[in-house]
């Protein structure tokens, strides 16, 4: 039997329309709610929406079905206009069972679209999920528009003759769910069939069962009495070009093997699994032909290591993990910066300390990476801001690494990682040269004679002839690079080693000001709460707020125009995911009544959070 | 690799500028000077060499070769060195440690390394004692022994290098003495010839902290009864007289025998350096019942990981064509928006 192709979103029905749409889509971890939410994704941006996405899954791989513990959820924000975030409020829930019902149904909008997937709500469900009475039918739910449909049943009716087992057919029933919100909101589903016809391609029979689940789906959405609405959100002004979706991981890989390819050098990539730092590893592992080499190490440390002894031997070394392997890295980081060599150290933060909550953001580890080695070891941070800018920032970090032989420290944090965004993607002709000068010449060679500008020593590759020299740990003669227990040489290296940092700063660009460039409110971020505060001082200077908003990629060193820029403010507000840590570096930089903002509940900051702090500060 | 164009060199090409700094007497001044004549014997030229160490007294050598060097962190040579083989198979990378950098602090590293089988000469000085902190018992150091962190004796059970090697699945394992001239040269020759992880243990006298340690190996009046010297093919025979023998029991168990009076060479053990389990067997001799086994425990045949690795990136390329950076950033699902 061939499927029927979908209807045609040509309809009877009334059509709305919408600015911007957020959507969650919520169930067990093994409901498939991460899939939906990343096909839906790419259904909305193929339909030239701007979207944004946060990903929320559990630590657990599968927690007990139906438990609290155990929800995975998926949100995007489409939009007919720029997409900061993946949005505060949810206008349209999907939940399939009754514990994604309860952890989520809080953020659902007064009014809000519920599609409930009755059959899951059994009373072993209910009582799993925490609740004595059914909320379908005990009017708890009546400030909502609720839609009852039983997924299960219309997923298993649709796949009857196909002879799947039921634990089979069930797990094509996201796959419903997704054809009925595409057809909710006139999402081409074409980019999903396609999706589904190669990922199943080796069982021609899971892909007629899906494929009919995602027809069957937007076929209900069209028949069904049960949805008189539908709605459009129209293409967003996006600025021409070719587009991808692209996750934070993903980019950050793609950026060291563009930069890798620009500097003529081969990469290794040293790692040790880590939530949420592991998809980095992964999609390396699969770049052999660009010369990448990936080593599984036995240890956060060995990876560190390993990372140092290709850096060593002419190699970009990189090492990837997360708050409590940069703990342990921290040892080879304070060689690394002793031996001069290049390497990128990549921090994908998430909630600590210790396993904290794992797969959740946060942005705690500032501190840690610029205050928390050894001795005086100063190195230079980076900060991507947005999932896509994770590709740009992990190029500076080897371009600064090679130019300057020091280790970088490149930040991302949970949020950037696994959360997607639409990408204009670079051509590789277009981005910056990554000069690298490997000494060859023995006439006046000297292990620590430096570049005058840079201060930069040479680097070597072992093989040069008449370039053999012993690097190491104990402090070295300035020049010579002989063993040197000199007093004065010692604190004369470790201020080499401190303005060669510091001089990065002649190179870091113009800081770019949003909103307003002089005025009341200053808002400094980093990392990955760009897209929050962007949208929140857009919406504050849209009502004519005097509110300027800085974001911080070089966070060592600072940019020199920084002071100047905080200067032009009354008052600074620094919003961050931690307790308070740039804060504390303002504050200590340039003698700044700086305020902080924090949140710690591994999730990102509300737009809307941000505008009531602002406007608190404009009230004060 | 071996350079053709090399021309005669001494072992003072191989000796740095930089002033020796172990203690008069110390073993480490042998080994070095070992090392450095077996490099004027192995045809590789100096730049394409490389002494990676950790933290210790030993890990001191990089300093005194004049190769490429890098002296490192406590523990982690093992990793540095990995990375280093991975990227530049070409250099001949080889490791200097002790039994506290080597067997305490990186214990994980060493025996990841030896598993995987990356092609690296690893040197284990063990003095069973820690130097350089001036003096504290080792991973190795004998049951009870007085040192400054253990007043009134370690509670500690030691073990053996050479049997965490073989544990470890290293493909080439061997046992040395710091002042046996000859032996060492020999086993450096062989660790130098083997392709794969080549573990040597040197049994080292730190005449400062722990002097002594390995006496009865090295005076001449017990050397001859302490030692039991492994070569391939040949009986287990030792003793001043060479009428001692080591032979398998009906229960499996080694015991030392008196040849002649009906026991024969015939009865003993034939060393076979490809056999681990023999490897091993042999690992657990151990004065004063037995004496202590000298030479080549182990040297089977058995790829790198480096040639592993070099053969999937090569292959990628074979199968993907060279990597094309533009076709990276369009791959996944792709659109065109137009002005």
């Amino acid at each position: 039997m061939t499927v029927p192709p979908p209807a045609e979103a040509e309809t009877a029905k009334k059509l709305e329309e919408r600015e911007s749409v957020v959507i969650r889509f919520a169930g067990d971890s093994g409901d498939g709610m991460q899939l939906t939410g990343m096909q839906f994704t790419t259904e909305s941006a193929l339909a030239g929406n701007d979207v944004g996405t946060l990903p929320d899954f559990p630590a657990e791989i599968r927690a007990p079905a139906g438990t609290l513990a155990g929800v995975s959820a998926f949100q995007v924000n489409f939009a007919s206009q720029e997409v900061f975030t993946p949005g505060d409020d949810v206008d349209v829930l999907v939940a399939m069972n009754p514990a994604a019902l309860r952890t989520n149904v809080g953020d659902l909008k007064s009014g809000g679209i519920l599609i409930v997937n009755t059959e899951a709500f059994t009373e072993q469900n209910l009582q799993r999920a925490g609740y004595a009475k059914n909320p379908l039918d005990d009017g708890s739910l009546a400030r909502h528009q609720l839609f009852k449909v039983d997924v299960t049943k219309l997923t298993l009716n649709a796949l009857q003759d196909l002879g799947l087992s039921n634990r089979e057919a069930l797990r094509c029933k996201n796959f419903f769910a997704l054809g009925l919100i595409s057809w909710l909101y006139h999402r081409p589903i074409d980019s999903t069939e396609h999706w589904i016809k190669s990922k199943f391609k080796k069982t021609p029979e899971l892909v007629e069962a899906n494929l009919r689940a995602l027809h069957a789906g937007f076929n209900y959405g069209e028949t069904t009495e049960l949805f008189a609405v539908s709605y459009e959100v129209r293409p967003a002004p996006i600025a021409p070009g070719f587009y991808r979706n692209i996750t934070g991981n993903s980019a950050t890989a793609m950026g060291f093997v563009a930069a890798s390819r620009k500097a003529g050098l081969p990469l290794f990539l040293g790692s040790y699994p880590i939530t949420p730092a592991s998809d980095i590893l992964h999609e390396l592992s699969g770049y052999k032909h660009f010369g990448v080499t990936t080593f599984q190490a036995e240890d956060e440390i060995a990876a560190a290591g390993a990372a140092l002894g290709a850096a060593f031997g002419g190699s970009i070394g990189i090492t990837t993990s997360s708050g409590p392997g940069m703990n342990l890295k921290m040892e080879t980081i304070g060689l690394a910066v002793m031996v001069e060599l290049p390497m990128v150290i990549v921090d994908i933060q998430r909630a600590g300390p210790s396993t904290g909550m794992p797969t959740k953001t946060e942005q705690a580890d500032l501190l840690q990476v610029m205050y928390g080695r050894h001795g005086e070891s100063p190195v230079p941070i980076i900060a991507a801001m947005t999932a896509s800018d994770c590709f740009l920032a992990a190029f500076e970090a080897v371009r600064l690494a090679i130019k300057y032989m020091t280790p970088v420290i490149l930040l991302t944090d949970g949020y950037l990682a696994n959360g997607a965004e639409p990408w204009l993607v670079p051509k590789f002709s277009e981005l910056p040269d990554v000069p690298v000068r490997f000494r060859t010449d023995p006439q006046g060679f000297f292990p620590y004679l430096r570049d005058e500008e840079t201060l930069a020593r040479p680097w070597v590759r072992p093989g040069t002839p008449g370039l053999e020299h012993r690097i190491g740990g104990l402090s070295k003669e300035h020049i010579t690079g002989n063993v040197s227990y000199s007093p004065a040489n010692h604190e004369q290296m470790v201020r080499i080693r401190a303005r060669k940092i510091a001089g990065i700063a002649r190179e870091i660009p113009p800081t770019p000001v949003g909103g307003a460039a002089e005025g009341d409110v200053l808002v400094v971020g980093w990392g990955g709460t760009y897209g929050a505060i962007a949208a929140a001082v857009k919406d504050l200077c849209a009502r004519g707020k005097s509110v300027g908003h800085v974001h911080l990629r070089y966070l060592n060193p600072l940019p020199p125009d920084l002071p100047d820029i905080l200067s032009r403010f009354k008052k600074i507000l620094v919003p961050e995911l931690n307790l308070g840590q740039l804060v504390k570096i303002l504050r200590a930089e340039f003698l700044v009544d700086a305020i902080g903002m924090n949140k710690i509940q591994g999730r990102p900051f509300k737009v809307s959070e941000l505008v009531t702090r602002v406007q608190r500060l404009l009230d004060a | 690799m071996s350079d053709a164009s090399a021309v005669k060199v001494s072992k003072k090409d191989f000796a740095s500028d930089q002033e020796v700094r172990w203690c008069p007497g110390c073993g480490d001044y042998a080994i070095l000077n070992q090392v450095q004549r077996v490099m004027t014997e192995i045809g590789v030229a100096r730049e394409n060499l490389v002494f990676i160490s950790g933290i210790g007294c030993s890990s001191r050598f990089p300093y005194y070769m004049n190769t490429y060097g890098f002296h490192s962190i406590h523990g982690r040579a093992p990793a540095i060195a990995t990375g280093l083989k991975v990227t530049r198979p070409e250099l001949q990378v080889w490791v200097v440690t002790g039994d506290g950098d080597a067997l305490s602090i990186g214990g994980n590293h060493l025996i990841h390394v030896l598993r995987r089988n990356v092609d690296l000469k690893i040197l284990l000085f063990n003095n069973r004692i820690y130097g350089l902190t001036k003096g504290q018992y080792s991973p190795t150091s004998e049951p009870g022994k007085v040192t400054k962190s253990t007043p009134v004796g370690s509670p500690d059970y030691p073990f053996d290098p050479i049997a965490i090697a073989l544990g470890a699945e290293a493909s080439f394992v061997a046992r040395s003495i710091d002042v046996d001239a000859k032996h060492l040269h020999d086993v450096l020759l062989r660790a130098h010839a083997h392709k794969g992880a080549a573990f040597v243990e040197i049994l080292q006298n730190c005449n400062v902290f722990n002097d002594g340690a390995w006496a009865d190996l090295t005076e001449k009046t017990t050397k001859a009864d302490s030692q039991l010297l492994l070569e391939h093919g040949k009986p287990l025979v030792f003793g001043k007289n060479r009428d001692r023998g080591i032979r398998l029991n009906a229960r499996l168990e080694p015991e030392v025998v008196q040849l002649g009076d009906g026991v024969s060479e015939a009865d003993l053990i034939v060393y076979d350096e490809h056999n681990a389990a023999l490897a091993y067997l042999l690992s657990r001799l151990e004065p004063p019942q037995f004496p202590t086994p000298i030479g080549v425990f182990l040297a089977v045949p058995k790829p790198t990981y480096e040639q592993r690795v070099a053969e999937q990136l090569a292959s990628a390329r074979e199968k993907l064509g060279e990597g094309d950076v533009d076709q990276l950033l369009h791959g996944g699902d792709t659109w065109t928006v137009r002005g």
